[in-house]
């Protein structure tokens, strides 16, 4: 029989082999369920992973590509940073949430004016609110030990209903004939997140996303808060004889994927959503955890991750029209990819051993 | 397709986009339908896929459909709508209201290609057609039966969001229960969804704890009455579809929503020529809106009330909102005799007067 030993060290060799062997596992699984299901598997999984990017209307997908990614990369490097400390902030979706009603709100309220400096104060807005909604886990977590993956979860219900309110009271559009749903921002030039080259789906959020992506990678490998957090994560007692602050960290890490967050919000509001409006989020906050740990929890790794998980999307989305798939198909699809990557991840930290003799 | 293809077969996607005038007609058509929730949904999207399944079986091979399900309303919608446009979907049927913006967004890139966006109100390029159903019609014969029903006369309602398509329901819905027992009292519940079982179960269970006994809902699944057979002596509604999986147990009768006469007809005139926007609201007297079979747990003479009711309607001798009728307020709204404008209903974002509670703003 086989045994699972701990390994001294992790393996470098499956860190890194890790991802790409769950993708294949999860094609070779998703196409046995859509053979079950009467499909062609090959035509289903070529669907998915390979006409967004070169397919008929890769011309339009590849930018939808860059559309679904961003907001996941945005949120996934600030959830990925607190992870490498061990500090778990589930609820980046309710961060999402407020940061897109708070940049909203100060955009709206000043509707219609027209200054080049309203979208930037609106940005700024936007990372506030996702950092104050992270803010009630990290001292509450701080202050009275509560649990931080609990506290933030149960924000995202509550963000939830205020987003409802939002859109049915007070960031109603006053001429939407009592419709719910703010004003949109395509007909509000001044604080619009357009597309900076038209058609190609970039957006100041996809900019701010791949620009985090770096900036979040310098962090961990070349400055003392870097340092702090990986220390933190992999040794807390030696991290508190380093000098590590629990406290301060838990409010930086927690402070920074809220505001990263919020953010990612703020631009999806403004560009392709368009409004605030009772469906708004769309579980990018959820998401993004699965891209944090397909990326290995690594900045760079994580920009991959993202483009692959949004190529599950709009794929997905291929499929499901073109094909006839049901939806539940394609997302038990995307849930394959997170169950094999856990499954796989195993033989990072362990290894398989022949079991010899008696024990 | 490879690589040096794509841009030749951009140009031939949007010629083929564009070759298909629809003034001579064509041969054959690709219609394509947006659902909000999952086709087994047994409500709402069920019933649209329903009028799918119609096209299909009256113009056989000369319609093509393809169907998405469960696109959420916004962003993606978007891109949904522009791959079926460029996929060379003819007609695109999107069937919920927060697809409204997507819709015309889309349609404003492709003007060869025919949007129809329902219970909306904007048609801002002429390729968008909007369509309806007068829902609050269904909504008077079952107001009837509920206020004659009520033992508790307390009535209750599962709202979803507070849009005028679904105050008019609740205004039409109340009117008519007060008008068959003056005793009743109406408690909304606002779900805040069109599609989420669990949450449409809890707001069931509410308003059961408060004394409920007869249960509308406006949101789409089986499981408001699932719920109510929880519990002896509380019965409600089918609403979109007729449920009639629940008719021995609490469902005493339904409001069935019937797109496949609008659907064959707007396919229809797509493939014969006569194809023109428009702005279509329907009610039971275009068949558009059905009302699923009373059963035997209502009394006969009621019963034979509410049929009577649904012929008046569908006769064009009755209209729901005929005054007098006061706002919430107790301000007037309809005279003694007057009908109410199209326009007030779909605007209208007050409760009839003797409702208690406010509408969430």
């Amino acid at each position: 029989m086989f045994r699972l030993e701990k390994r001294p060290t992790p393996s470098k060799f499956w860190l890194y082999a890790t991802p790409p062997v769950a993708v294949i596992l999860t094609m070779i699984a998703g196409g046995i369920l859509f053979a079950a299901m009467g499909k062609n598997p090959f035509e289903v999984i070529r669907t998915i992973f390979w006409d967004p990017i070169f397919g008929e209307f890769a011309f339009y997908l590849r930018g939808q590509l860059l559309v679904k990614a961003g907001p996941l990369i945005l949120i996934a490097i600030g959830l990925a940073l607190g992870f490498r400390a061990g500090i778990w902030n589930i609820g980046a979706e309710g961060q999402y949430i407020m940061g897109a009603i708070v940049g909203a709100g100060v955009g709206l309220a000043v509707f219609p004016t027209e200054s080049r400096w309203i979208f930037p104060v609106m940005v700024v807005a936007g990372a506030f609110g996702g950092w104050a909604w992270a803010m009630i886990p990290a001292i509450l977590k701080t202050r009275f030990n509560t649990n931080e993956i609990l506290v933030s979860l149960m924000l995202v219900y509550v963000a939830e209903t205020i987003l409802a309110k939002a859109s049915t009271g007070f960031l109603k559009n006053p001429e939407g004939m009592g419709f719910p749903g703010s004003r949109n921002f395509s007909s509000y030039p001044a604080a619009q997140n357009a597309e900076l080259i038209a058609g190609s789906g970039l957006h100041w959020g996809g900019v701010a996303a791949l620009v985090t992506g770096v900036l979040a990678y310098i962090l961990l490998t070349r400055h003392q808060a870097g340092f702090q957090i990986k220390l933190a994560g992999q040794a807390p007692r030696a991290a508190r004889f380093h000098g590590v602050n629990p406290a301060r960290l838990v409010v930086m890490c927690m402070g920074i994927s809220g505001a990263l967050a919020g953010l990612a919000g703020l631009f999806e509001v403004t560009g392709p959503a368009g409004q605030i409006s009772i469906d708004f989020n769309t579980g990018y906050g959820f998401t993004a955890i699965i891209v944090a740990f397909l990326g290995r929890l690594n900045p760079l790794g994580i920009v991959l991750a993202g483009f692959l998980m949004a190529l599950t999307y709009v794929g997905g989305e291929m499929a499901a029209t073109n094909l006839g798939l049901p939806d539940a198909a394609i997302q038990v699809f995307q849930g394959m990819l997170l169950f094999f990557l856990l499954a796989v991840d195993v033989l990072t930290n362990y290894r398989f051993r022949l079991a010899v003799g008696a024990h | 397709m490879k690589r040096r293809n794509l841009l030749a077969s951009a140009a031939m996607g949007l010629l083929l986009a564009s070759g298909a005038s629809f003034a001579q007609g064509m041969d054959k058509v690709k219609a394509c339908f947006v659902y909000v929730g999952p086709i087994g949904d047994g409500g709402w999207t069920y019933q649209h896929h329903q009028g799918a399944l119609d096209v299909q079986k009256t113009f056989g091979d000369k319609v093509e459909i393809q169907y998405q399900e469960s696109v959420p309303e916004g962003a993606d919608a978007e891109r949904v709508l522009t791959q079926m446009a460029l996929g060379g979907c003819n007609i695109i049927f999107t069937t919920s209201f927060g697809y409204m913006d997507a819709t015309n967004a889309v349609a404003a890139k492709f003007p060869d290609v025919k949007f129809e966006h329902a219970t909306g109100f904007k048609r801002d390029s002429d390729n968008v057609s909007t369509y309806n159903a007068r829902f609050y019609e269904g909504r008077a014969v079952q107001g009837h039966i509920a206020g004659k029903m009520t033992k508790s006369n307390k009535i209750g309602y599962i709202a979803s969001f507070p849009i005028p398509e679904v105050i008019m329901g609740i205004n039409s819905y109340y009117l008519h229960a007060k008008k068959a027992n003056p005793a009743v009292e109406l408690s909304v519940v606002w779900a805040f969804t069109w599609f989420d079982p669990a949450k449409e179960a809890d707001a069931a269970k509410a308003l059961i704890d408060q004394g409920v006994d007869v249960i509308a809902a406006h949101t789409d699944s089986t499981a408001p009455l699932a719920e109510a057979a929880k519990t002896e002596g509380v019965i409600g509604f089918g609403q979109a579809s007729d449920m009639a999986a629940y008719a021995d147990g609490p469902r005493v009768s339904s409001i069935i929503d019937n797109w496949g006469p609008y659907y064959v007809k707007r396919v229809g005139a797509l493939l014969d020529g006569t194809y023109a926007q428009a702005d279509a609201w329907e009610g039971i007297a275009g068949g558009e809106v059905l009302i699923g079979d009373i059963t035997d747990k209502v009394p006969a003479d009621v019963k034979a009330e509410a049929e009577a009711l649904r012929d008046s309607i569908a006769a064009g001798t009755y209209h729901p909102f005929t005054g007098p009728i006061n706002k919430q307020d107790g301000s007037p709204w309809l005279a003694e005799g007057a009908t109410a404008p199209d326009g007030d209903l779909l605007g209208m974002n007050f409760y009839v007067e003797g409702i208690v509670g406010d509408i969430p703003q």
